[in-house]
């Protein structure tokens, strides 16, 4: 900075005197005296710096990079804060973990001009809150204790393992009284369309049922049949359709 | 009707009319048209259930008819004469008029058409230009002949079409029809599509032809599913909603202004109505729950549906603005698939799983009279035929964890609970719906097993003429009222 500093005082007074040299010579414009706030001084020899800072894209996702082009004139020193000293022209590539303000100076015997570029980062808001916020538990906890109820075929009785699952689950549910849920009916692929649909409505309903019944209010619960609308293992055997015959409990928000 | 055999004695010899050729016909030329006519409006559209005498239960294959005892109509269709060459769209409409008109009196299912390799050399265009002794001698030997001429001038399309009675030497016009319309090749299909209704009209016991009909349906793609629209022979295919979610159970309305459908959404299955007038989605409230399978009843006043709104899936009836709505069952278990007698508008068919797998029931609209008919297997989708007298259906009659089994389609007499398979061995099958003149059944197949295979199939209602619509990735088809 000092070594910019004195630059500048330096290319200042030989303007001055460049100034005042013209004036002493009989040049008839009435000049006022030099405004040093204006850096006024335009020596045809030394015209101020120009520059430009451009990214691209100006917005990315985390993780993604961002080129930045810059180009510059009559400057001898361009630095990038965060960067260094760079070329007078260039560009590089940058992957800012949030968003990020680019400042460019540029500086020449002319003076010090600046460019700016702001990057914008978008930091994907993480979909669970990791930690545990009080009465609705962590996502984790929740499915811990709140595990999807599995049904035989072409049935929506609920199986011994699937009442213990549901006694864990409304034990769960009543220390965190600030949980809703949503519970999907599923079934699978084999079977038609709009009977499957009523069989998921009855198996969501059941798991609703066991639900209400250890004391879970009603009230907490929304239930939805996707049928075989959307399966979540498309093999054709009996282990995968098993995994589609359910009912999946997820947080209300 | 226990077990898997049916009790019955047989009734007819089996009649093996759609595979044989014609016989002589040695009918009087003159009272041919009122004799056949007379003939199928006694018969048309009763499916006669021809059993044979020996061994059914070893192979459930039987025959069945669409009109029992009336000889198909041997019709000729001849090319039609293209009146002005010059015109450059000429040729390629009267390709696609030609092509259409012949395939649908060849689809029609009440016509022994023939090859248009025995057709006499000359196409005639008018009635003084064709040489009727020539088209009912033999190879031709046509009963009926349609021709006529088609010509393309100052962009629009301009044909007249004839129906001649061959073995009618003094009268032999039975029909003359003149059409006018933009030259383009939507419409050259459909001057050919209104041309075989009136024939088929004509000598087809006085039932309009399907030919100007629709078939609704859903296509899936990129995990949605809209619902498109095609003719009813799967040409025009396009595309109605683009509600980019996935809407299943399109059912036209009687009037074809309206389709309601089941349309997934926040809140799960919901009823939804879209209107082929404005070309959008119009209002039809939820109440709460799953919302499933609308049905129209046949004044397009009420719809039929299946609702969970107060707990467990149960047909309800509501105005066709979802208004007014009532529950008409009221029994644990998923009930669903309504669908109205169109004849009657009295009863309704639905499926209900009530006692375990899947039944077909009846009853009437105020809930009394239910009637279990069918005695087990996996039954779904039924669609009730428009003469009120049958049930198509959906039905795995093995259905059982390791028993695969086949989803078949088949018809039962609902007077009798008779019933017969309609497809083997072709794949899983699904979604019947009849065509508004009851000849026809259209449905989805799944030949590959995986549901991306499914497609939309179309058939006579005995079984034959089985052909596909459309290519794979489309599903429950919607046959129009008219």
């Amino acid at each position: 900075m000092n070594v910019s500093q004195a630059r500048y005082r330096r290319a200042f007074a030989i303007a001055a005197v460049a100034v005042a040299l013209s004036a002493v010579t009989g040049c008839h414009k009435k000049d006022k005296a030099v405004d040093p706030s204006t850096l006024g001084p335009m020596p045809a020899a030394t015209a101020a710096p120009t520059a430009t800072l451009t990214a691209d894209p100006a917005a990315v996702d985390l993780g993604q990079s961002v080129v930045l082009n810059w180009r510059t004139q009559n400057a001898s020193v361009v630095t990038i804060d965060g960067i260094g000293e760079v070329p007078a022209n260039g560009t590089q590539t940058v992957s800012p973990s949030s968003s990020t303000n680019f400042h460019l100076t540029a500086k020449g015997d002319g003076g010090t001009t600046e460019a700016n570029v702001r990057v914008t980062v978008r930091v994907p808001v993480a979909p669970t809150v990791p930690t545990d916020t009080g009465d609705m538990g962590s996502e984790a906890a929740f499915h811990q204790n709140v595990q999807d109820i599995f049904f035989d075929y072409d049935s929506y009785d609920l199986r011994p393992d699937a009442q213990t699952n549901a006694q864990t689950a409304a034990t769960y549910l009543n220390a965190h009284s600030a949980i809703k849920l949503v519970i999907g009916g599923y079934c699978d692929e084999r079977g038609s369309a709009e009977y499957n649909l009523a069989l998921g409505e009855n198996r969501a309903n059941s798991a609703k049922t066991a639900l209400v019944t250890a004391g879970v209010a009603a009230s907490r619960i929304r239930v939805i049949s996707y049928g075989k609308e959307k399966q979540f293992c498309t093999e054709q055997n009996e282990s995968c359709w098993q995994q589609n015959r359910r009912a999946q409990f997820s947080m209300d928000r | 009707m226990g077990g898997t055999c049916l009790d019955s004695t047989p009734e007819a010899p089996i009649h093996s009319r759609f595979a044989s050729t014609m016989k002589e016909m040695n009918f009087h030329p003159a009272r041919f048209l009122a004799q056949s006519i007379r003939l199928a409006l006694a018969t048309a559209f009763v499916l006669i259930l021809s059993f044979s005498s020996q061994n059914l239960c070893a192979q459930d294959w039987f025959k069945t008819e669409t009109s029992s005892g009336v000889s198909n109509i041997r019709i000729a269709v001849a090319d039609f004469k293209a009146v002005s060459a010059a015109d450059p769209q000429t040729v390629p409409l009267k390709r696609t008029f030609d092509t259409t008109l012949y395939s649908d009196l060849a689809n029609a299912g009440i016509f022994d058409i023939v090859s248009k390799s025995l057709l006499p050399q000359t196409s005639p265009g008018a009635p003084a230009e064709i040489n009727l002794a020539q088209w009912g001698a033999a190879p031709t030997s046509a009963a009926m002949v349609a021709f006529g001429a088609l010509g393309v001038s100052g962009g629009r399309i301009t044909a007249s079409g004839f129906l001649f009675d061959a073995k009618n030497t003094q009268f032999p016009q039975v029909l003359a029809k003149q059409y006018s319309e933009d030259a383009n090749e939507e419409m050259a299909r459909q001057i050919a599509h209104r041309f075989a209704d009136e024939i088929i009209f004509r000598l087809g016991g006085g039932v309009p032809g399907i030919a100007e009909t629709k078939i609704y349906y859903i296509k899936m793609g990129g995990g949605n599913k809209e619902i498109w629209a095609m003719d009813y022979d799967g040409a025009n295919q396009h595309e109605v909603t683009h509600l980019g979610t996935v809407s299943i159970s399109p059912r036209i309305s009687p009037d074809n202004s309206r389709i309601a459908f089941s349309s997934l959404g926040r809140e799960g299955f919901q009823i939804r109505m879209y209107s082929l007038l404005l070309n959008r989605a119009v209002n039809f409230p939820s109440a709460g729950g799953t919302n499933l399978s609308p049905a129209w009843s046949p004044n397009g006043r009420d719809i039929a549906f299946s609702s969970s709104r107060s707990g467990d899936p149960e047909i309800w009836i509501a105005d066709s603005n979802g208004g007014g709505f009532h529950r008409v069952t009221s029994f644990r278990g998923p009930d669903v698939s309504p669908v109205f007698n169109p004849k009657t508008g009295s009863q309704i068919a639905w499926i209900s799983g009530r006692t375990g797998l899947p039944q077909l029931y009846i009853m009437d609209t105020d809930g009394s009279a239910v009637t279990r008919m069918t005695d087990g297997g996996y039954a779904t989708s039924p669609s009730w035929s428009p003469n009120g007298q049958f049930l198509a259906f959906a039905w795995d009659r093995k259905y059982g964890p390791g028993a695969p089994g086949g989803q078949d389609l088949y018809v039962m007499e609902v007077a009798t609970k008779r019933w017969i398979q309609l497809t083997h061995d072709i794949g899983r099958c699904d979604f019947p719906s009849w065509s508004p003149d009851g000849r026809h059944i259209v449905f989805a197949n799944t030949p590959g097993g995986r549901a991306a295979s499914t497609r939309i199939v179309s058939m006579l209602a005995d079984g034959t003429g089985r052909r596909s619509l459309t290519e794979a990735g489309a599903d429950m088809p919607n046959w129009s009222w008219k």
